[in-house]
This record gives C-alpha cells, structure tokens and sequence, in this order.
C-alpha cells in the first residue's frame, strides 16, 4: 500500500481522536451526551483558516490574516469554547434528552448558518486553506489531549465530573457545583473539537460545511461509545479503529457501509460496555482493574462462608 | 444553655396546592442527635431537602449557625457543613468504595484546574492528602478491607454505612441522616445506634435523623419532633414525646405504644 495513503487515514485518526478525547470527558465522564460537536469542529475550521490563510490578492477569493499554524490551532480551539460558553449558559441546565436535542439543533445551526453566510464562501465551500497538518502536528497535539485530559480526569475536578455522571443529587449534596462542572466538560470538550477541526481543515486543504454535518457527531459519540464511556484508552482504540474500518473495508466497494454498521453491532453486542468498558489500559488502571477483581472474589468468599455457616446453625 | 445549630421558623413548602411542610418550626441543639418522626407522607423527607437546598422554600426561614441558607445552592449549603444520606441509597455505583469517599473529600483540596492539568507541586501535595484522608476515614469507620470493592457490590447495610462515610467526607458540622436503619435487622439498628453516637462525639457534628425504628430514635435522641400532614405535632425529649396524646392517637397509638 502506498505510504502517503496509510499516513492520510492515520491523520485522520489522530484528528478525530481529538475530537473524541473532548467528547470522552463531556459524555463519558461527565454524562451528557451531544449530538452537535461537529458545530464546534466547524467553528474551530473556520475560525482556524481565517487565521492563516495568506490575505487576498485576487478579487473572489476569500482572504485570511496569513499568520503561523498555531495562531490557527489557539484561535480555533479558544473560539470553540467561547461560543460553548454561551451554548452551555443557555442549554446546560435542561435534563438527559433535552440537552441532547438542544446540542442537535446548535451542530445543525452552525451548519446551515455558514451555508448561508457568503463571507467564507457559503455552501461552495472555502479553497485554498494552507497545507500545515502533519503526521507530527497531528501527533504531537494527540499526546498533549491526552495528557490533559488523563491529569484532568485523574483529579479532584474530574472525579466531581465522574460524580455528576453516577448520580447528580448525590453530587450537589456532596458539595459539588454541578453545572460549573458540567459548563467545564461542555467548554473543554468543545476547545477540543474546535483544534479538531483546525487540523481538520489544513489537512484536507478545504472546507466546506457539509463536512460537520450531523453525521459527523454521530460518528464522534459512537466512537466513544464503542470505545467504551469513561475510558480515555477506550476512546484512543475507538477511534483508531473505527477510522480504520472504513479504509479496510473497501474491498467491499460499495456493500463497504454496511458492513461497516455490521462490524460496530457484532462488536457492540459482544462487549456491550464498549472496548474498553470503563477500564484504562495503563500502569494504574491495570492495578485498579486487579484490586477491583480481588476485592469481588473476596466478597464472594465471604458470603459463601457465611451461607455455609449459617447453614449448619 | 447550649446553641441552636439549626433554626426552621415557619418553613413552608407547596406543591401546587398541597401543603407538604406548613408553618413548621423547630430547632436542632449543636452537638445534639435531634430526631424528626412522623407516619408516611408527613413531609419529614420533604424537611431533608428544604434544609439541604434541593427543593426551594415556599415560605419561611432556615438558619444554619446563624446564616440564612434557605433559597442558597445544595453545594453552597455542603460548603458551609451541612450533608445527608437519603432514604434510598445514592452512592456513585461503579466507583469503589474508596473513589466514593475521595471524591467527596474534594473540597478540602484547592487546587485548580490548570495545576491539576500540567501535575504542579500543590495538586500532587492536596491528592495526597486527600487520599490519606480518605483512607483513614475508611479504617474509622471499618470499610478499609473493602476499599476497591465496587460500591454496589456492597452488602446492602455497608452501602448504607458508606454513604454516612461519604458525608463524613465533607467535615460537616450537622449530618442528615434519612432513615439510615431502613431495610435492617435489630441486630444492625443496634450497631448502627452506637455509630450514630460515636460518629457525633468523634467528629463533634450534630445529627438530625428521620426514622421508624422507634427504638433507634427512642434510644439515641434528646430531642424528637413529630410531624403529620406536614405539621409540627409535637416536640420534647422521647419520655415527654411518647406519652403525647396527639402523637400516640396519630403515630405511636397505632402500635400499641410499644416505644415506651
């Protein structure tokens, strides 16, 4: 296989990791589950290109402000944010489904708002954006994600998010701010999809908002799901393989899709908790997993005794 | 003469029409075990979450060491020291035990998020010292050999000892305690009586708590409220609540006055 062909689905990978890591700690972590993250991609894009597209020289084409990659990556990750702030202000409060439906209709918003909006060439889409995305670009921003995001996860403010998740009365009741909580999954999940979406942009050269469609959040929050909700390691495989598939599968021409659909429900009844299923494949997870697999089978001992006692009386 | 830690004056809440808590009022003594009885439906439980700020109040004032906290939020009301369990359990399920108690130990940690983000000196400190507190609260209370074990996994009356762990994460200074001998044999009301006592004198709190089990709250409170359809019905120690008209015609009479 050609080289320039593996690299390309590896970067896609590494890019929609991104997005899945945020989307790993607002809906694995924190429990909400969205269904407009492809908004924030788009916005972190567009927002992302504006900065480093050379200005225009010709009439009709859209110009930027010419500056380095990362200015694009800082401004289209903060601009996401920014406007998951507001987002989150309003709809935060609204239960389960509710917020669900409301994030639905902010992806698709978003969408057909830059379909109409000419100033980034509406719906014909915006050439010409800088090729800076590299395997090592792409990379290297994956290790920070993941990093942050395990020390956050790790800490008293992630555990306070896990709590919100388990069971939100108990949460506030233990002292936890909940919708500070929730605003902050909501805010970092969404920086995270915004430098997505840079990335996104200057890989692909071009952009255009049928690209963050709603199918594209659906395809995020399955991966985390088929990853397994709560497990950054889950989410790392998930999205890896799940980017994959469709490439491996093309052999199937154009039955490929379904397959694809097929392969996730085989794998999703056979580990029905996702991949990873909550768990963490590094030194401390692994230990976890073991503590937690001793401590049943003690508690299993234990009861058994006391049956057996509790019979002969 | 000791202090009130807790003050309810007038506290009123209505669901649409129905008067759930009308004009009610009583006090809970700072380092007392004050007990709140009453038959089903007499909004004992309803009592529980307008103090701790889940439910806002219709009318009336609760005040907690001298502070206004009715209409405040339940994590603010946490803050100044003032938890609960709940009638039916509400641990963090797919946590372990020890999770469970770390993560209510969060506010004695002050680290933000950025230090715990790039792992800076102070967040490794404050971790530390929270999973030492942690810990040791779990050897007080004897959970420590079920630290990792997942919490509903639990035999159901540890899960309820859990759950008065997970408070006592919080240093609170009154603890709410909502029928916390529900689902128990006599054998574990009686365990849980002395519990009760020895968590109120080691970590000096006060404790109010809602229960049936006349017995418990016969036993371990100094000052009992009954309530009916929402109303204070009476107040007093246990010997002068017992023999109450009132409370044996709508509570106690029913039994055949078995508390005395």
């Amino acid at each position: 296989m050609d080289m320039t062909y593996i690299q390309g689905i590896l970067m896609l990978a590494g890019i929609n990791l991104i997005a899945v890591l945020g989307l790993c700690l607002l809906t694995g972590f924190t429990g909400l589950f969205s269904f407009g993250h492809a908004g924030f991609m788009a916005i972190g894009a567009y927002i992302g290109a504006l900065m480093t597209v050379p200005p225009s020289t010709m009439p009709g084409s859209i110009g930027g402000l010419g500056l380095p990659f990362i200015f694009g990556i800082l401004a289209g990750g903060a601009a996401a944010g920014i406007v998951s702030w507001f987002i989150g202000r309003i709809t935060l409060n609204l239960k389960g489904d509710y917020f669900c439906i409301a994030t639905l209709g902010f992806g698709e918003a978003t969408r057909l708002i830059l379909n109409n909006v000419q100033t980034f060439g509406g719906a014909r889409g915006w050439p010409g954006v800088p090729q800076y995305s590299t395997v090592l670009t792409v990379f290297v921003v994956d290790v920070i994600a993941v990093l942050f995001l395990a020390n956050l996860v790790k800490s008293r403010h992630g555990r306070n998010m896990i709590a919100v998740r388990e069971e939100e009365l108990a949460a506030q009741i233990a002292g936890v701010d909940v919708f500070r909580y929730k605003m902050i999954a909501l805010i970092v999940s969404a920086v995270y999809a915004g430098v997505a979406g840079v990335l996104f942009g200057h890989y692909m050269t071009f952009i255009q908002p049928k690209m963050f469609s709603m199918t594209k959040s659906t395809e995020l929050t399955i991966i985390v799901i088929f990853g397994g909700l709560g497990s950054i390691s889950g989410s790392v495989l998930g999205a890896l393989v799940l980017t994959a598939l469709p490439e491996l599968l093309r052999a199937f021409d154009i039955w490929r899709l379904v397959f694809y659909g097929a392969a996730v429900i085989v794998i999703m009844i056979s580990r029905p908790k996702g991949l990873m299923g909550g768990m963490e494949l590094s030194p401390a997870g692994i230990r976890k997993i073991r503590a937690e697999r001793r401590a049943r089978l003690a508690l299993k001992e234990e009861a058994a005794r006391e049956a057996a006692s509790g019979g002969r009386s | 003469m000791s202090v009130d830690i807790l003050e309810i004056k007038g506290l009123t809440k209505r669901f649409g029409g129905l008067a759930a808590v009308n004009d009610v009022s009583f006090s809970v003594r700072e380092g007392g075990i004050s007990g709140l009885i009453g038959p089903n439906g007499a909004g004992k439980t309803t009592i529980f979450n307008l103090i701790t700020g889940v439910y806002k109040v219709t009318s009336g004032e609760v005040a907690f060491a001298g502070k206004r906290i009715e209409n405040l939020e339940p994590y603010k009301i946490a803050d100044l020291g003032v938890t609960r369990t709940f009638q039916n359990i509400r641990l963090f399920k797919n946590l372990s035990v020890f999770d469970n108690v770390l993560t209510a130990c969060h506010m004695s940690a002050k680290y933000t998020i950025p230090e715990a983000i790039l792992r800076l000196p102070r967040f490794r400190r404050e971790e530390k010292l929270l999973a030492d507190k942690a810990r040791g609260l779990l050897e007080i209370m004897g959970l420590a050999d079920r630290m990792d074990v997942q919490a509903n996994n639990l035999p159901y009356g540890l899960q309820r000892r859990l759950e008065i762990v997970r408070a006592l994460a919080l240093d609170p200074k009154l603890l709410l305690l909502d029928e916390p001998a529900a689902g128990m044999n006599p054998d574990e009301t009686e365990q849980l009586m002395r519990l009760i006592m020895d968590i109120r004198d080691r970590f000096t709190l006060s404790v109010l708590v809602i229960e049936h089990h006349m017995d418990l709250v016969m036993g371990i409170c100094e000052h009992i409220v009954v309530l009916n359809f929402g109303q204070k019905l009476a107040e007093g120690t246990p010997d002068e609540v017992s023999v109450d008209p009132k409370v044996m015609e709508a509570y106690l009479g029913s039994s055949g006055g078995t508390a005395c």
